[in-house]
C-alpha cells in the first residue's frame, strides 16, 4: 500500500483540474525559490567557472586522486568494520554473561560517540602514543574512526538479524545435539548474514559520506582535493557541485543495488520457507523502499532491550 | 579531571552542542514536515519535488553541505542573517544550523512518510466519507497519527543530528569536538582522559534520548 493511496481517491475530472492549477502555481513557487538561489550564484556558475572541468588535468590531478582516496578509505573501513562487527555481534550473542556485557558496553559506548571525535582521537593517539610518521596519520585517523563506529552498527545488525530468525531454528539446532555455540555459528549466523547483506551495502553509503569528515584530520579525500582545485581556479561553488554530483551518483547506485539485492533475497526466501527479518533497517516494505540509511534508522528498541 | 573541564571550558562547549542540536532539530522538523507533505500530496509535481529533495540531500555528505553554506554562501557571496559586523563565530553558528537543518530534514521527511504508512487506509477513507477535504484529512486525521507512528525513526534522526553537530566544527563553531581537538593539542599527556570525558558527554546526551524515544514510541503508539 503506498502512502498516496492512503490519503486520497483516484482524482476525478474536477480534482484533476484543481490539481493541475495547484501544481502549476506551487511548481512555479518552488522553481522561483530555486531560481532565487541560482540567480544569487549566477556569477559563480558562469561558463568560465566550469572550464577547469573540461580540462583533463583537473581530473587527473584533483578529481581522480580525491575520489580514489575516498573510495580507498571507505572500502578498507567497510571490510575492517565487517570483521570487527562480526566478532562484536558474536560477543553480544554469547551465552557467557561477562562476554556479552562487556561487548554490549563497548558497542553502546562507541555507537553514542560521533565519528568525527573518534577520527580526531585515533589521529592524536597515532601521533602522540604510537608516534606514526606524519604521512600515515590522516589515513589512520579516518580508517580507525570509521571502523570503530561502523563495527558497532554491524554488530547491532547481526544481533537484530539473529533475533529476527524464527525460534524453531535455534531449537532445532539444540534438539539435534549441537551446543549453543555450534547452533549460533552453523545455523543462525549464516541465515542472519545473508539477510543483512542489503543493510551492509546501505552502510557503505553512510561510510562513503563520512569519509568527508576526514577533512578535519587533513585526509586528502574528494571534498578536500576539489577544494584545493577551487583555490587554484577560483571556482569553489562549481567544484562543490561537482563533488556533490559524484557522491550522489555513487550513493544512488549503491542504494539501488541494495534494494535489488534485497528483492532477490526476498524472492529466494519466498521460494522456500519464510524467514521473517522484521528488525533489519533496509526497506521494511519492498514496494516502498524508504530506509536506506542505517545510521539514521538503527532499531531504537535496541537501546533498552 | 574537574580542572581539565574548567581549563578548556568544556561545559560551554557542550552548551554550544546542545544549542546547535535544539535549534537544528526544530529547523529539520519544519523543513522535513513540509517535504513529507509534498511527497504525499496528490499533485505530481509536488511529489517529484519532495522525492528529489530527499534523494539529493541524503546522498550528499553533511560536511559538503555545511561547507557550501559557509564557504560559498557566506564567505564568497556574503549572504548573512546577522549584520556583517557580527562575530565570525555567530555567522558560522547560523550557517551551521541551516546546513544541519537542511541535511536532517531529508531524514525527518522519510521518517514521517514511514509514519504515514502506519496509518490504515480505513482512517483516510472514513475521513473522506464524512466529507473532509484533503487538507482536513491530512491535518486532522492522518498527520497526528503519522507523527505518533514516526516517533521511533524521528528519535533516531534526532540522535544522529546531535552527534552530527560535531561536523560544524569544520567551519569553526566552538562545540564539543572543537574543544576536544583544542584540549588534546595543548595537553597531549592526558589524551585518553580528554577523549573519555568528551565521549562520555555524548553518551550522557544520546543514551537518555534513545531511552526516552523508545518509551514514547511505545506509549504513544496508536492502539489498533
Amino acid at each position: 500500500m503506498t502512502a498516496q493511496a492512503v490519503l486520497f481517491d483516484v482524482p476525478g475530472p474536477r480534482a484533476q483540474r484543481i490539481n493541475t492549477i495547484v501544481g502549476a502555481v506551487g511548481g512555479a513557487l518552488l522553481l522561483g525559490g530555486v531560481g532565487v538561489v541560482v540567480w544569487g550564484l549566477r556569477g559563480e556558475l558562469a561558463p568560465e567557472k566550469w572550464a577547469p572541468f573540461l580540462d583533463l588535468d583537473s581530473w587527473v590531478y584533483y578529481v581522480y586522486p580525491g575520489l580514489w582516496m575516498t573510495l580507498q578509505a571507505a572500502l578498507v573501513s567497510v571490510v575492517l568494520a565487517t570483521l570487527l562487527g562480526f566478532l562484536l555481534g558474536m560477543g553480544r550473542l554469547s551465552h557467557n554473561r561477562a562476554v556479552s556485557w562487556i561487548t554490549a558496553a563497548f558497542v553502546e559506548f562507541f555507537r553514542s560517540v560521533p565519528v568525527l571525535m573518534m577520527m580526531l582521537f585515533a589521529y592524536y593517539v597515532s601521533l602522540f602514543a604510537f608516534k606514526l610518521p606524519g604521512e600515515l596519520l590522516p589515513i589512520a585517523g579516518v580508517i580507525v574512526g570509521l571502523t570503530l563506529y561502523n563495527s558497532c552498527v554491524m554488530a547491532e545488525l547481526i544481533r537484530a538479524g539473529v533475533h529476527g530468525l524464527p525460534k524453531g531454528q535455534r531449537e532445532a539446532g539444540l534438539a539435534i545435539g549441537l551446543t549453543q555455540g555450534q547452533t549460533l555459528r552453523s545455523i543462525l549466523l549464516p541465515q542472519a548474514i545473508t539477510a543483512m547483506l542489503p543493510s551492509l551495502v546501505s552502510q557503505l553509503v553512510v561510510i562513503l559520506k563520512d569519509t568527508a569528515l576526514g577533512y578535519m584530520v587533513t585526509y586528502p579525500d574528494l571534498v578536500r582535493s576539489l577544494q584545493n582545485l577551487a583555490v587554484v581556479k577560483g571556482n569553489l561553488v562549481v567544484s562543490f557541485l561537482v563533488a556533490a554530483v559524484i557522491f550522489i551518483v555513487i550513493n544512488w547506485n549503491l542504494t539501488a543495488f541494495a534494494h535489488w539485492l534485497e528483492r532477490k533475497l526476498a524472492r529466494r526466501r519466498a521460494g522456500g520457507r519464510a524467514v521473517a527479518m522484521p528488525n533489519l533497517p533496509v526497506a521494511p516494505n519492498p514496494d516502498e523502499p524508504m530506509y536506506t540509511d542505517t545510521e539514521q534508522f538503527e532499531d531504537p528498541a535496541s537501546y533498552t532491550r | 579531571m574537574l580542572e581539565l573541564i574548567r581549563q578548556y571550558d568544556i561545559l560551554s562547549a557542550f552548551l554550544a552542542t546542545i544549542q546547535l542540536a535544539l535549534v537544528s532539530s526544530l529547523g529539520a522538523l519544519v523543513i522535513g514536515t513540509f517535504v513529507a507533505v509534498l511527497r504525499v500530496s496528490p499533485v505530481r509535481i509536488f511529489q517529484f519535488a519532495g522525492a528529489a529533495y530527499v534523494n539529493l540531500v541524503r546522498n550528499t555528505p553533511l560536511t559538503l553541505i555545511v561547507f557550501f553554506m559557509f564557504f560559498c554562501l557566506y564567505t564568497l557571496l556574503q549572504w548573512h542573517i546577522s549584520p556583517m559586523s557580527a562575530r565570525s563565530a555567530t555567522h558560522a553558528f547560523q550557517w551551521g544550523v541551516i546546513g544541519l537543518s537542511i541535511y536532517h530534514a531529508a531524514f525527518v521527511a522519510e521518517a514521517l512518510r514511514s509514519g504515514v504508512n502506519t496509518v490504515p487506509v480505513g482512517q483516510a477513507e472514513a475521513a473522506r466519507a464524512i466529507g473532509l477535504t484533503f487538507s482536513q484529512t491530512l491535518t486532522e486525521i492522518v498527520l497526528p497519527q503519522a507523527f505518533r507512528g514516526a516517533i521511533a525513526p524521528l528519535g533516531n534522526t534526532m540522535i544522529a543530528l546531535t552527534k552530527n553537530t560535531t561536523v560544524v566544527s569544520t567551519i569553526g563553531v566552538a562545540e564539543a569536538s572543537y574543544a576536544m581537538k583544542n584540549a588534546i593539542e595543548f595537553s597531549p599527556d592526558v589524551l585518553y582522559l580528554i577523549f573519555f570525558v568528551m565521549a562520555t558527554g555524548f553518551v550522557v546526551l544520546t543514551l537518555p534520548m534513545g531511552i526516552a524515544f523508545t518509551h514514547f514510541s511505545r506509549k504513544l503508539a496508536v492502539q489498533r
